[in-house]
């Protein structure tokens, strides 16, 4: 890997790679994928008794692209670059990472925006509903292909973290660490509503077409751009907005129109068009679905602290003062879940000002905690 | 887990460490870098927490692999179960905190037993200081009026009245002077001559 301009602390140009799994899947809703797709990406390397890999799960419009530039021309880096690399927290020099888009997404893996191999033409709205332990499922079978037993840890943010939550659940003796950062073990109502008028605002769009659009040769793109310009005021703290834009205008007079006037409105529309021209709308669809039907303590009656008795791995959880989409009271009913149910965890709430995308910045402090926490899951595997 | 052998523990931590029995389970307030709850998780296979606010204590209780949760126990302690630990401790915290005798209550909900550790304000050194018309300034109590976190200092005596008037039962201790020995002195004037009290107690009404 040549990676001279990119620096020291970059992992440099990495090649995604499409793995086609031949099994069928069994999904939550009752229907089953006969074969599927996962793009994923690796950084680092995995030791010869396979025990350094952490497996990093994606939030909502993430994928497996995480880390490093996919071409010496390439402007922005993965995701979570800040993050993951050589003397990162996530510490490429002696942990192998496996990063993947998950089932249902739009970059590589099986999903709405792909070709359904049993018809030939894209699958839209037909591809089924997936849930977050669907997700760990296709997980686990990438983790077989991998000839991973056990990850190190599972590591993730949002609704990363609550994949890794599911994943300390579901299959306690593969997880080694679960470091669950700015999640919530459900969503309430507040967060239920703003994912269902982001849905509304797709549904609306007349380039909709019950989410058969890519066989019409259009894009919904007025509605998954409101959707996203709504989802990035629920990132952010009012004291972040008021930092970073305030009342500033673009002109020192009034238009008395409906142009893009205040610098927060040239904000939202800017974000919402960079992501539409990277993002599918069934794909937002299904994993704000995703988010609304996790709650892990639901087949245990509601209560948390039964579910987490199947745990069996340390955890550490990681909440930002400043989120108030995943508020660290939500983060701290999952640590007292733990803790009731006597599990090892460490807890930590981060001072800090953005909101919910605090997660994905290098704070020191947060940092900090996570590469050492992270040191001493890579010296138990001998790296 | 790291090992620190017993010398290597801060002296009250060593003496508290000798009251909580293997196996137990155990919360432990103001738990700094976590060296009491590594060592008797190395030591005696105890189980348990610690609360702390200090980020640096957190981010070294982490980095050595103690189950850590960053909590003010002024916020109290409702996210415990009642009767949840065995032990629950708190050293050279309870003078900082803004209600003590809620705090003890709070612990003997959620723990069995109590153990607290304070510097004794009816230290003859403090005495002194006060009787020269200032606050004391002591090796225990280093700071000034004005920046120190001690907010709710007492005696000796006072905290025993505090147990009684609560009803809570003084099991054990020990007071102790500055080198951590309790000597004779100790014995014959306890609140003049202990620089740290360490206490173990029990709620009566729990008994009955």
């Amino acid at each position: 890997m040549s990676k001279p301009h990119f620096g020291n602390a970059s992992v440099g140009i990495v090649t995604p790679e499409i793995l086609h799994f031949d099994q069928p899947i069994r999904l939550e809703c009752g229907r089953q994928l006969n074969q599927f797709d996962l793009a994923v990406e690796t950084y680092g390397t995995l030791n010869a008794d396979r025990s350094n890999a952490v497996l990093v799960c994606h939030a909502l419009s993430g994928d497996h692209h995480a880390a490093g530039y996919h071409s010496a021309e390439d402007r922005k880096p993965g995701w979570w670059d800040s993050c993951i690399g050589p003397g990162k927290p996530i510490d490429t020099n002696r942990l192998f990472v496996v990063s993947l888009n998950n089932l249902g997404g739009c970059a590589g893996s099986s999903g709405p925006a792909s070709i359904n191999p049993e018809t030939g033409s894209y699958w839209g709205s037909d591809f089924p509903m997936v849930t977050v332990r669907d997700w760990v499922r296709a997980q686990a079978m990438l983790a077989d292909r991998l000839g991973i037993e056990r990850w190190a840890a599972c590591v993730g943010g949002s609704l990363g973290g609550m994949q890794v939550m599911q994943w300390a659940i579901d299959e306690p003796d593969r997880v080694g660490h679960a470091v669950i950062i700015a999640a919530t073990p459900k969503l309430s109502a507040q967060n239920i509503a703003f994912n269902e008028i982001a849905r509304q605002a797709i549904f609306s769009d007349p380039d909709f077409h019950s989410g058969r659009y890519l066989d019409k040769g259009v894009t919904p793109e007025r509605g998954l751009r409101l959707a996203r310009m709504l989802g990035h005021i629920t990132y952010l703290s009012d004291e972040a907005m008021r930092e970073k834009f305030g009342r500033m205008r673009r002109s020192d007079i009034l238009g008395y129109d409906f142009d893009v006037e205040f610098e927060v409105e040239s904000y939202l529309r800017y974000q919402g068009q960079q992501f539409v021209s990277r993002f599918d709308a069934n794909t937002y669809l299904l994993m704000t679905k995703a988010l609304d039907y996790f709650d892990p303590a639901a087949e245990y009656g509601g209560d948390l602290a039964a579910a987490m008795e199947r745990v069996q791995c340390r955890s550490l959880v990681i909440a930002f003062e400043a989120d108030w989409r995943f508020s660290p009271e939500r983060s701290r009913e999952i640590v007292h879940a733990l803790v009731a149910a006597r599990k090892p965890v460490a807890y930590v709430s981060v001072p800090s000002s953005l909101g919910h995308d605090d997660f994905l910045m290098p704070i020191p402090y947060y940092h900090r905690v996570l590469g050492d926490y992270l040191a001493r899951v890579a010296r138990q595997h001998g790296s | 887990m790291n090992v620190h052998p017993p010398e290597r523990l801060r002296p009250d931590l060593s003496l508290i460490s000798d009251w909580i029995p293997p196996q137990t389970h155990i919360l432990d307030l103001g738990c700094g870098e976590g060296a009491l709850l590594a060592y008797l998780h190395e030591e005696r296979g105890v189980t348990g927490y610690g609360l702390e606010i200090d980020e640096d204590e957190i981010a070294a209780a982490v980095a050595r692999g103690v189950n850590v949760i960053q909590g003010d126990v002024d916020d109290g302690l409702q996210q415990f179960a009642t009767g949840s630990f065995d032990f629950v401790v708190m050293t050279q915290a309870l003078q900082a905190l803004q209600r003590p005798d809620l705090a003890i209550g709070e612990m003997l909900r959620v723990g069995r037993t109590a153990i607290v550790t304070f510097p004794n304000f009816g230290h003859w050194m403090a005495r002194i200081d006060v009787l020269g018309g200032r606050m004391p300034r002591t090796r225990t109590m280093p700071d000034n009026w004005y920046d120190s976190d001690n907010i709710h200092l007492c005696t000796v005596r006072d905290f025993e009245t505090l147990c009684q008037d609560n009803g809570w039962r003084i099991t054990r201790r020990n007071l102790l002077n500055h080198d951590h020995q309790d000597g004779w002195l100790q014995r014959f004037s306890p609140n003049l001559f202990t620089e740290i009290a360490v206490y173990m107690l029990e709620s009566e009404q729990r008994r009955i």
